[in-house]
């Protein structure tokens, strides 16, 4: 599925391109925006090392675990292949909260270590397994109670209320995650239905 | 206002002092903890680097040649009939695929339309909540070395459809 898409977007660039005469454009963003994508990269390197040292001491203190007993009733409902005491459901747990409070760059780097621990769960397979689907389905709905940039373009345009768009967000969120969740169970389904037939 | 800015100003700050004091209390040695978890986030951004930038340029062409604005002419009818509004449908089709696409159109939605306007709480709320699902997956997937990513994407997307309607719906009843 990504291959067909990746190969599509390429593809039918390409051509649209030489029909409509933009090839000088698709140029010029050709390489500009392989270099914006090393960009990001190095800039998640102090992201990733500020926030996975901070995670290792809160790990060692054992307040992941303090974390996941909090919450592991409903959590371990939404992932039953994850083992109920198993690291990877402290680091769901933390990149949860911090979506929520809108802690961008210190959810990405939980994910990742979350992601490692369902890996080897799947005994280090690359196909992504059932628990994978979950916690991303989750996240590309995104989780946020605050959305932080959008009230700060609305104050840059002079808003009589910046923050009047915050419950409409959270009621939308609310409804594309749990849509989330109920579309990947619905997937989960079918793959187990498929696989005895 | 006021109470949104002082938590997001105060949160990051408190949930650092609160990690650091409670390991100190637990005798965690504190910062060889830290520099070694550090460690791993090198290796892991080098790693991202050949998803990212397959990505990145594959949606770069497909955007420069005018082939996405092309597909998004002949998707708006359909969003149209759903209740989207004509003016927020390339937004809505852009946020999965590009975070910076949608933030820029986002903010020329704004612009155009005035913060408080409909369309302008529209465009707000749809790039609040949902997030960019082909951005994350990349991410994520390239960061543990997954290929395969199996119904991933297509929950992702419909969960994002899912998302747009209901951000219409509630705008349209709220305000």
């Amino acid at each position: 599925m990504v291959n067909i898409i990746w190969v599509f977007m390429f593809v039918f660039g390409l051509l649209f391109a030489a029909i409509n005469g933009t090839m000088d454009e698709v140029n010029k963003v050709l390489f500009k925006s392989a270099q914006e994508a090393v960009v990001i990269c190095i800039g998640l390197i102090s992201i990733l090392v500020f926030w996975l040292g901070l995670m290792n001491i809160a790990k060692t203190a054992g307040l992941l675990d303090k974390l996941t007993g909090l919450f592991r009733p409903v959590v371990s409902r939404i992932f039953p292949e994850v083992p109920k005491d198993h690291p990877a459901m402290g680091y769901i747990l933390s990149n949860m909260v911090a979506n929520l409070f809108g802690l961008g760059n210190a959810a990405t780097p939980m994910g990742i270590k979350a992601m490692e621990e369902m890996k080897r769960l799947n005994n280090d397979r690359v196909e992504a397994s059932r628990s994978m689907i979950t916690f991303l389905a989750i996240n590309t709905s995104s989780l946020t109670l605050i959305p932080t940039t959008v009230i700060a373009i609305r104050m840059n345009y002079e808003s009589a209320s910046p923050t009047e768009i915050v419950g409409t967000t959270i009621i939308a969120t609310a409804c594309s995650t749990i849509s989330a969740i109920l579309i990947d169970r619905y997937f989960y389904t079918r793959r187990v239905r498929k696989r005895r037939l | 206002m006021g109470i949104v800015t002082i938590i997001s100003i105060w949160i990051l700050p408190c949930l650092i002092g609160f990690v650091l004091v409670y390991a100190t209390f637990k005798r965690v040695q504190t910062y060889e903890e830290f520099v070694e978890g550090g460690k791993e986030g090198f290796s892991i951004a080098i790693s991202i680097i050949p998803y990212l930038v397959g990505m990145l340029v594959a949606i770069s062409v497909f955007r420069a040649s005018g082939a996405m604005d092309f597909l998004i002419q002949i998707i708006k009818p359909f969003l149209s009939a759903v209740g989207v509004p004509s003016e927020v449908v390339p937004l809505a089709l852009i946020r999965p695929i590009s975070g910076t696409g949608a933030l820029a159109m986002t903010s020329d939605l704004i612009a155009t339309h005035g913060p408080d306007s409909f369309i302008g709480r529209l465009a707000s709320t749809m790039q609040g909540s949902t997030d960019t699902t082909l951005y994350i997956l990349t991410v994520y997937f390239g960061a543990v070395g997954i290929r395969k990513m199996g119904d991933a994407l297509k929950v992702g997307l419909l969960a994002d459809l899912v998302g747009i309607i209901s951000a219409v719906i509630v705008v349209i009843l709220v305000f």
